[in-house]
């Protein structure tokens, strides 16, 4: 398991919801064919990996930080810019993602060594602030970044369903699910890399600041440098996986990649996922997606069984979906902030005491 | 003659340390009470645990005969207790007029009292509306004991009021204290200063290790330096 | 009487410039105005724009107060503050369109009887709210930071949600009363009245909250609390009760900020409140966490940067306050009016 550097993810059950997510998701084209439901396992794919990058801030540095998205947005303005404006094609496809990771951290840093150096919680505000302001100026800035409307791009002819290759199980091969292969492909070696940084003892030291910042303080740990270090990696990650959805998108505006929901949801996937757990971000997000596109209309059949009762029907209306997921979100963080994760495994260590 | 304060086994941990280990202790009503022993070893602790900042999660704590060991703080301290913690509590936003207000909590302050107070502190007359952040150290202690003291209470616990200052302070401290104890009050007071553990003490209690080891009569401690070697690893003599 | 260094008390040895620093941030504020009346030139934008900017200031000082002096006292930074913004204009608009026809009488007491109303009920209802917030969603955790982020913002969620539950999804528009209508001209600007009497409100709230804080028994326990709350349990007083009392307040004065917004914007949403919230971090961020001072000063410096900066180069509006946080984080790390901390 050295491709989990060592990190498994424990419980049974667990480990097998993991294999039938990710089995799922690495054979989508094939087993859900259909653009809808490729774009859904295109989502699921970035926002683990999104998810992922935020908790190692969230669930193993213990910072609360409001920016992640602007991270996301920053590396997929750098990929949709270049391509916008030096055209089509690899180098700047590539370029503009690297630069978008590269922006990320670099403001990561200068906000980290802001806030940080008073107080944790300062982070949160501040990242707040920081992320709404980039937010307007990006919507303002429509001669360079396209405003509300965002913008639109061609991405190498080979990421497009107009290159075709052929056809395997009944399914024609072409661009399209070659670009949802480079997703998944960047993800799955990003998420892993998140997980080696977790499980090296950068990550260890990480999660002892996070249980008395004092105390490793006190044993000679520089704890201000490796918070700042871990907002860095997780803002070039965020960055990355930004870069991905612009590539899949072929469209970046606001709504979808800077706005303070996308923040919220980020949230959401990595509490009921289970924070500190890596895993958690991808039950989490997987949830959280399927949820966003399949709850709604569990709940509209809800709502009209109980159209009779006025205040029932509107608390179960289709669009009051964040509204159920808010009451979970309250609840994970009282009785189990180890998420879906810490339950299976809780579950698992009960059933193995008991035999 | 009752007690006032009577702890009885008394067990108390600060998050994962096991601080008391049985404290036993008594302050007969109307003395003074010293409590005595190397640094670290509980007193400070003791002095919270009656006060209930800290939870005895074993024994008992009974004043004037009330069980108080699991009465919530502002119950503790409205049932007549007077507290000089450590670090001195002052408010330093709040000047010296409105830190005595806070102090006297059943109601205005008794004038005579008051008056007795401003003689034996004058400095807090000097700097009655000034910010109590603006005193010197010296001067916070004595309005951090005449917080403790603006009421007539039924036990006073004064925590090290002597520390860090200089003699002269100690001297007016030390008299106004004597006033406290000539007008009958009962007091638990922790002290290093020898000569006032001596010149106040009616009683004393050493502890070690988080245990009272000792108690006897202040005067019986203060004679044997062979004993004060032996329950403090020290002659107090030779500090006093 | 002893000669001992320690009976000089220190503010004896601070020259007037060290006992004049910490007042130093107050004079930002005319600084700031001066300087926008160079860079503006014209008499007439300029004072405008300063109204409006003492106008919104005030409104961000109401809004902010109560979440500064929450964290001061004890130690929890509330992010669902601004759902208690939009609740309370939510609940506001809605007496003052029950009280439609006061409201559009001719008759300024009838007008101000609407307003009073309106702000009543929405600080009565945010209070309530306030009380319920701090039982079930804050209390459990007191003193973790992560969580109390973590669940006031899923707090802020729910309560978002709700409003769209019981008022719908639609934005809902509002006209001001009758007398507050319309504009007085001074000096050859416009000056709308409504944003006078926001000035009027805010100061009179300022004075009120300073006097209440310095003045009573109630405002002694609270700045007490503020620097050293088992201090003050020693003492005898029961400051989970101070705690409840102003957090309770703190809601009613985000609910009435709520209200003059509503009246200000002419215009409320449910995420109304979390998009103020951005600014009132700022607010709070910049005044000092904890200072009530610091944050009606902050407010205004806020306020004030914001509209000159709007008039002047329209799109950096927001970017210059944050630019303001920067400047003066650099020089204060704390904020301009560092709470005393005992822990």
């Amino acid at each position: 398991m050295n491709i989990l550097s060592g990190n498994r993810p424990g419980a049974l059950p667990l480990t097998l919801l993991l294999i039938v997510v990710v089995g799922c998701l690495a054979l989508a084209p094939f087993l859900f064919p259909g653009t809808r439901a490729l774009d859904t396992a295109a989502k699921i794919c970035i926002f683990i990996l999104l998810a992922a990058s935020y908790d190692l801030t969230l669930g193993y540095g213990g910072i609360v930080s409001f920016a992640h998205t602007m991270f996301f947005g920053l590396g997929a303005y750098g990929v949709a810019l270049m391509l916008d404006h030096l055209g089509r094609g690899w180098l700047p496809m590539i370029g503009g993602a690297a630069a978008g990771a590269a922006a990320a951290a670099a403001l990561a840093f200068v906000i980290a060594l802001f806030s940080l150096r008073v107080r944790a919680i300062f982070f949160a505000m501040i990242t707040l602030a920081v992320a709404s302001a980039m937010a307007v100026l990006v919507s303002q800035l429509s001669g360079l970044t396209g405003g509300e409307d965002g913008l639109n791009y061609q991405i190498p002819r080979e990421l497009t369903p107009a290159f075709r290759i052929g056809k395997l199980f009944d399914v024609t091969v072409n661009g399209k699910i070659l670009n949802y292969y480079l997703v998944f492909a960047g993800c799955t070696v990003l998420f892993l890399l998140l997980l080696r940084i977790v499980s090296s003892p950068f990550g260890r030291v990480l999660e002892a600041i996070r249980e008395n910042d004092f105390r490793a303080e006190a044993i000679g740990y520089p704890v201000l440098r490796y918070r700042a270090a871990a907002t860095c990696i997780s803002a070039a990650v965020a960055a990355l996986a930004g870069a991905l959805y612009a590539i899949w998108l072929r469209y970046v505006g606001p709504g979808t990649t800077l706005s303070m929901e996308i923040m919220i949801d980020i949230l959401l996937m990595v509490v009921i996922g289970g924070m500190g757990t890596m895993y958690g971000a991808i039950l989490g997000a997987t949830l959280f997606v399927l949820a966003q596109t399949y709850l709604q209309d569990l709940m509209g059949a809800g709502a009209e069984a109980l159209s009779a009762v006025p205040l029932a029907a509107r608390l179960l209306d289709p669009d009051r979906w964040l509204l159920w997921l808010g009451v979970l979100f309250i609840l994970s963080v009282y009785f189990f902030p180890t998420g879906v994760v810490g339950r299976l495994r809780a579950m698992a260590a009960r059933s193995a005491r008991s035999t | 003659m009752s007690d006032i304060l009577t702890l009885e086994g008394v067990h108390a941990d600060i998050a994962q340390y096991h601080i008391l280990q049985g404290v036993d202790l008594s302050v007969p009503e109307g003395s003074v009470t010293m409590l005595l022993g190397r640094n670290g070893v509980g007193k400070t602790t003791t002095l919270r645990t009656v006060m209930g900042l800290w939870q005895a999660h074993r024994g008992r704590i009974l004043l004037g005969g009330q069980d108080i060991t699991r009465l919530p703080t502002p119950r503790i301290a409205r049932a007549g207790v007077g507290f000089v913690p450590e670090d001195m509590g002052i408010f330093s936003d709040l000047t010296v007029a409105e830190n005595l207000t806070l102090a006297a909590v059943s109601g205005p302050i008794d004038s005579a009292r008051l008056d007795w107070l401003l003689d034996a502190f004058p400095p807090l007359r000097t700097f009655w509306g000034m910010p109590a952040g603006n005193l010197s150290g010296g001067q916070k202690q004595m309005l951090s004991v005449g917080r403790a003291v603006i009421e007539e209470r039924r036990l006073y616990l004064i925590d090290e009021p002597s520390k860090g200052l200089a003699p002269a302070i100690v001297t007016t401290l030390a008299r106004a204290l004597k006033q406290l104890k000539a007008q009958g009050a009962s007091i638990l007071l922790v002290e290093q200063n020898f000569s006032l553990a001596r010149a106040l003490g009616d009683h004393a209690v050493v502890m070690d290790d988080g245990r009272t080891i000792w108690a006897g009569p202040m005067a019986e401690l203060a004679a044997d330096a062979a004993l004060q070697e032996r329950l403090m690893g020290l002659s107090m003599e030779a500090h006093g | 009487m002893s000669a001992a260094p320690e009976h000089a008390p220190t503010f004896t040895r601070a020259g007037l410039g060290q006992r004049l620093t910490p007042w130093l941030p107050a004079l930002l504020v005319p600084l700031i105005i001066l300087a926008g009346f160079v860079l503006i030139g014209s008499v007439s934008s300029w004072l405008t724009l300063t109204v409006a900017g003492l106008a919104m200031g005030m409104m961000l000082f109401v809004m902010a107060s109560g979440m500064t002096l929450v964290f001061g006292l004890m130690d929890v930074i509330n992010f669902g503050h601004g759902a208690f913004i939009s609740v309370g204009a939510f609940v506001g608009v809605t007496v003052l369109l029950w009280l439609a026809p006061l409201a559009a009488a001719g008759s300024v007491p009838a007008n101000l009887a609407a307003m009073g109303a309106a702000i009543l009920g929405a600080m009565l209802a945010t209070g309530a709210m306030g009380w319920a917030f701090e039982r079930v969603v804050v209390r459990p955790v007191y003193g973790a930071h992560l969580k109390q982020i973590l669940v006031t913002m899923g707090g802020l969620i729910v309560a978002e949600q709700l409003i769209y539950v019981i008022w719908g999804p639609q934005e809902i528009y509002i006209l001001r009363p009758e007398a507050l209508k319309g504009a007085v001209t001074f000096l050859g600007a416009a000056i709308e009245k409504y944003r006078l009497v926001a000035v009027g409100i805010g100061l009179v709230l300022f004075l009120a909250m300073r006097l209440v804080l310095t003045r009573t028994r109630i405002g002694l326990l609270v700045r007490a609390g503020v620097e050293n709350g088992e201090m003050v349990r020693a003492l005898g007083y029961r400051i989970d009760r101070v705690f409840i009392g102003v957090f309770m307040a703190g809601s009613a004065l985000a609910g009435l900020g709520g209200v003059m917004w509503a009246l200000y914007a002419q215009l409320i949403t449910a995420h109304m409140g979390n998009e103020l919230m951005v600014t009132v971090f700022i607010v709070v961020i910049i005044g000092g966490l904890g200072s009530v001072e610091g944050c009606f000063l902050g407010a205004l410096l806020v306020a004030l940067t914001q509209n000159y900066v709007a008039f002047l180069a329209p799109k950096l509006a927001l970017v210059s306050t944050i630019a303001l946080m920067v400047v003066i984080l650099m020089w204060r790390p704390q904020g301009m009016m560092p709470v005393a901390k005992a822990k």
